[in-house]
């Protein structure tokens, strides 16, 4: 079957996609809350003030979540999805739960979708805790790319968490992921 | 110099020289936004793991029945033609996407976002605001009532103008097939003029975009009703049984 080509998500989407606490996967106050934050960039280094952000994660302990109740947080169920949209500084946040290992000795990561005005199709990308440098060393996809770019794929941690930076063009430009049947799709 | 449409109508000609395949060309510069804002470098292929062969769980405390209903959510009723949109989400192998959020906004009759960045000069409709929420049926149904969105200006070019269209965004059972789109409306005079539209350089893969009036969807003396079904790409995971009994 053909899948349905993807189209930009244009100015306003905020009026769509945007609720309260979308971007708070656990309140700030959690004792275990990390921020985990950064700037959206285009190809001249300028912020992008109208993208939008999806983290999708495991919990802390590795499990894949299958809680719903991303749309109405209930300030207590991980749901382990949230959204984010960027402000006139191109700036994002999210206040989170570290994701652990699914698998022992894998890196863990957050599995980043973003969309911008301008941006025709989606996105996707990883965003690695920094903190694992054997399985860093050993990760399957950052060890096929080139080792000046890895570090777009990992995340720096500062003391009240983690940054990583989306640049969608140019010097640093962010590696952006494809998946066998999403190519296939289009072949 | 500002482009004019002329000038647009021969870049989106050349464009289509260089067909890219049924998806929108991200690198497309008759979208003027879109020239600073696409990767250069080739997505990076690999076998997705993990979280990324589950998409997030969403249920009904999540979203609320009426919220299908974009006509109901103010006082009064909303100026426009009543439409009824529905379809079915599915995979790229044709199973049904069952209980997975879809949401929607749009302009409303006139042209207008409800938007503070949208300042084309045409009525906000107090009894609208243009978006909607659902959650798919077991068979990958989703179903919402709104009114039909009137096309818009915006500032590509000059004389630019937007096919009325609806925003979808629509969730799969892995997260690789995610997907944000517009549906449109059939026989709209825009699509040879839009670039956003003609970013999809395959007329086939186009077409899949625009939903088709459909008259067992319509109901007498009350809306007209379009039809459009959203195939989303394939899952990498093996189905489970137990995801055939949460689907069933």
């Amino acid at each position: 079957m053909s899948a349905v080509p993807g189209q930009t998500v244009g100015p306003f989407f905020h009026l769509g996609l945007e609720y309260p606490g979308m971007n708070e996967l656990v309140p700030p106050s959690h004792p275990r809350a990390v921020r985990l934050h950064g700037r959206v960039l285009d190809g001249n280094g300028d912020p992008v003030p109208d993208a939008v952000l999806e983290i999708w994660q495991a919990d802390p302990q590795g499990h894949i979540v299958r809680e719903p109740g991303s749309l109405r947080r209930d300030g207590w169920t991980f749901t382990g999805w949230g959204r984010a949209a960027t402000d006139p500084d191109g700036h994002y946040q999210f206040a989170t739960l570290e994701p652990g290992a699914t698998e022992p000795g894998r890196a863990p990561f957050f599995a980043v979708t973003v969309f911008a005005r301008g941006l025709l199709d989606r996105l996707f990308t990883r965003a690695y805790l920094p903190d694992d440098t054997d399985a860093l060393a050993t990760d399957p996809l950052l060890d096929a790319i080139a080792p000046d770019r890895r570090s777009t794929l990992i995340a720096t941690r500062e003391p009240n968490g983690l940054v990583f930076d989306v640049r969608l063009q140019g010097e640093g430009e962010t590696v952006f992921l494809t998946y066998p049947r999403l190519r296939d799709a289009w072949a | 110099m500002e482009s004019s449409q002329a000038d647009m109508n021969r870049e989106i000609e050349a464009a289509a020289q260089q067909p890219g395949g049924p998806q929108p060309k991200i690198d497309y510069p008759p979208y003027r936004s879109s020239v600073l804002r696409h990767p250069k470098q080739p997505a990076h292929l690999i076998d997705p793991e993990s979280v990324e062969l589950w998409a997030p769980a969403f249920g009904h405390r999540d979203v609320a029945d009426d919220e299908a209903d974009l006509t109901i959510q103010h006082a009064g009723t909303p100026i426009g033609e009543r439409i009824v949109v529905t379809g079915r989400v599915l995979d790229g192998d044709g199973r049904p996407v069952a209980n997975q959020l879809v949401e929607v906004w749009q302009a409303n009759a006139a042209g207008r976002y409800r938007h503070q960045r949208d300042q084309h000069p045409a009525p906000h409709d107090p009894n609208f605001t243009g978006v909607g929420r659902m959650l798919t049926g077991p068979d990958g149904t989703y179903r919402f009532q709104t009114i039909k969105p009137g096309p818009y200006p915006w500032r590509n070019h000059l004389n630019a103008w937007r096919p009325a269209h609806i925003h979808f965004s629509i969730f799969g059972s892995d997260f690789t097939q995610r997907l944000v789109t517009q549906m449109y409306f059939p026989g709209d005079p825009l699509f040879p003029l839009d670039p956003i539209y003609q970013s999809i350089t395959d007329p086939k893969a186009r077409e899949l975009l625009i939903a088709q009036y459909d008259h067992d969807v319509t109901t007498p003396e009350w809306s007209t009703g379009y039809r459009w079904d959203i195939v989303l790409t394939g899952t990498h995971r093996t189905p489970l049984e137990s995801d055939v009994e949460e689907n069933a």
